[in-house]
């Protein structure tokens, strides 16, 4: 086999493997960054808790107007978001922190999901929704994603500085009379706007794995915010291509196999990294013994 | 992904479950209480007979009654579209059954004691032939028959599939014309006296055989032959094919019902360009949207159900021969026509 046969062939031969590549760089541009964002705040499991409390949303609109793209992912944001709004609105009027409201509501909103689901809709199509599709994008999705992402980068570009000083120190935020809340909520709702924009490709449960593992592993390698969010995209979009290419040549599931494939760099980064990982941990030792 | 379905999950009869094959007789018997001819009664003294059955040696256990002259003639025949066929012959002159019911697979049936009794008492017997019904003989002869066996498809020449004859011959509707003929035969010689209005039922529904086979060639003759190229993995309509000039091609890649690989999908588009596929016809592929991508990107049509083997359930798309013929001419057609039309 060729290096063309391996690489380029079966994006040359085939539109539905180029369709799932451009969705893969477009999800990784705008789920990279926010990978990394969330991974800084401390809300590694918050892109999980959304993607569950996407579902009742998802639900409602698949009863509503069956397999339509536009109604689950309307339902989907609206529902996510009506959890992010809860969970904030009861951190702040009472003592629980927000992960502990977070966990109380998208846990509700997901069992809510499963009840719409199993009174209404068919359990094999709402399989699909969890797990989606990325061979089966259409021109739609395609839009959807792309738009998506860039209003990400667009919207990041914007609220940059707030983000990453209320990231840091939100107490100077605060203290400054910076747009705290409004950043936060700016930012909860690109989270949702991705995450709603993966589902239709890769489903609610993997367009997790594709924004948080490539920004877990990236901490391993670069410091930097910017490398990071860099990084931590390059790699988004390296897991999408590999993962495709697995499912075509070894017949794999192609939605597990990038998730998968994300999962391996960030084993190895695990490993191998340079900043903290366990092997840098070990030579720092060692060469701090030696001096 | 459970029942993600792989763009290569064509599979065309509708797969029953084990179980669900099982209950075949058990449904066979149901539906003959439906019929209100027998009741809770017949089948708890059925029930008692299949008992007996055991203990002693199958030959020896029922005698044949001929039914009398005035009672309906007992017809047993081997699958549902014989039985409807049958039927449609004989009207009210004949209580008509069929050992595999409607909406179950003939290849895998399980003869039960029970269908030897039924045999046993029956006036006529019904088979296709052409090795469709590889336990019918054994069947009739563990049973103690006497009963006249109609071969349906006597007569005919088979189309051979790799060396053996094609049984699947009710799928082409001149070969069905055959079928008529030979079962409205055997009624007549079963019961001479009603050998008329046997024929004149059957002159009936040759009429309705003709039409909808002359609206089936009106349908394809509106489909350039060239295009008429279609993908189904069963094997069951190389008659059809032959009918009206439609060529049948299995499918490539692995059957599967869970999620799709890439490669699954680059087969099935690599199989309909090589060798110039107008329409798809897949029976559970799960997810519509990979269906969807594959008739994008391949410019095919893509069709639902095929019906093979055996009638649906009473009340529904296809629960006499007629119905079940006309369903798939009109879904070969329609698909074809899509995939013609479908701009790149």
């Amino acid at each position: 086999m060729t290096l063309h046969e391996l690489l380029l062939q079966p994006f040359t031969d085939f539109g539905f493997m180029r369709r799932a590549l451009v969705a893969c760089v477009a999800l990784g541009l705008g789920s990279g960054p926010l990978g990394t964002l969330l991974v800084l705040r401390r809300m590694s499991l918050v892109g999980d808790a959304m993607a569950h409390a996407l579902l009742p949303g998802v639900a409602v609109g698949f009863v509503l107007a069956g397999f339509s793209l536009t109604a689950m992912g309307v339902g989907g944001f609206v529902a996510a978001l009506a959890v992010a709004l809860l969970a904030g609105w009861v951190t702040r009027v009472t003592t629980q922190r927000e992960d502990a409201s977070f966990a109380a509501f998208y846990l509700i909103a997901l069992a809510a999901g499963v009840m719409i689901i199993s009174a209404r809709g068919s359990p094999v199509d709402m399989m699909h929704v969890l797990f989606g599709s990325i061979l089966a994008v259409d021109d739609a999705a395609l839009l959807l994603v792309a738009t998506v992402a860039s209003v990400t980068l667009l919207a990041l570009a914007l609220i940059y500085r707030p983000l990453i000083v209320e990231c840091f120190d939100p107490g100077f935020m605060r203290s400054v009379g910076g747009p705290g809340a409004a950043v936060h909520f700016a930012f909860l709702v690109l989270v949702v706007l991705n995450l709603v924009a993966g589902f239709q490709a890769l489903g609610t449960l993997m367009a997790v794995g594709m924004m948080m593992l490539p920004a877990l592993a990236a901490r391993f390698w670069v410091r930097d915010v910017l490398q990071l969010a860099a990084l931590s995209t390059l790699l988004a979009m390296a897991s999408g291509l590999g993962g495709l290419l697995l499912s075509y040549h070894l017949n794999l599931p192609s939605g597990p196999a990038i998730v998968l494939l994300a999962g391996a760099i960030y084993v190895v980064s695990l490993v191998a990294g340079r900043q903290g990982s366990l092997l840098s941990g070990r030579f720092a030792l060692l060469s701090h013994r030696a001096a | 992904m459970r029942g993600g379905g792989g763009a290569t999950a064509l599979a065309l009869t509708p797969t029953l479950s084990q179980r669900e094959r099982e209950k075949g007789d058990l449904g066979e018997r149901e539906r003959e209480r439906e019929k209100g001819g027998q009741g809770e009664r017949e089948f708890m003294r059925r029930r008692a007979l299949l008992h007996a059955a055991w203990a002693w040696p199958l030959t020896a256990s029922f005698a044949h009654a001929q039914s009398p002259a005035n009672a309906p003639l007992r017809v047993v025949t081997s699958f549902s579209i014989l039985a409807n066929i049958t039927s449609e012959i004989s009207g009210s002159l004949a209580e008509v059954t069929s050992l595999v019911g409607a909406g179950i697979d003939a290849h895998v049936y399980q003869p039960s004691p029970a269908d030897a009794q039924r045999l046993a008492k029956a006036d006529l017997i019904v088979i296709n032939g052409l090795g469709f019904e590889g336990w019918i003989p054994r069947l009739i002869a563990a049973s103690g028959a006497r009963a006249p066996v109609v071969v349906a498809s006597e007569g005919i020449a088979p189309r051979m599939l790799a060396g053996r004859p094609d049984p699947h011959a009710w799928q082409s509707l001149v070969h069905a014309r055959r079928y008529v003929e030979n079962i409205r035969a055997g009624l007549a010689a079963a019961r001479p006296a009603q050998a008329a209005e046997f024929a004149r039922r059957a002159a009936s529904y040759l009429g309705r055989i003709d039409t909808l086979d002359a609206a089936a060639r009106a349908r394809f003759a509106r489909i350039a032959p060239d295009q008429r190229r279609v993908i189904s993995s069963h094997d069951a309509f190389g008659y059809l094919g032959d009918a009206y000039g439609i060529h049948f091609f299995a499918p490539q890649g692995r059957s599967t019902e869970t999620e799709a690989s890439a490669a699954d999908m680059a087969r099935v588009i690599t199989q309909i360009r090589a060798q110039r596929i107008r329409a798809v016809f897949v029976e559970n592929m799960g997810d519509r949207r990979l269906i969807d991508s594959v008739a994008r990107e391949g410019r095919v049509g893509i069709g639902g159900t095929l019906y093979s083997d055996t009638l649906s359930p009473p009340g529904t798309a296809a629960d006499t021969y007629l119905k079940l013929y006309a369903h798939n001419i009109e879904s070969i057609a329609a698909a074809l026509s899509s995939g013609v039309e479908q701009k790149p």
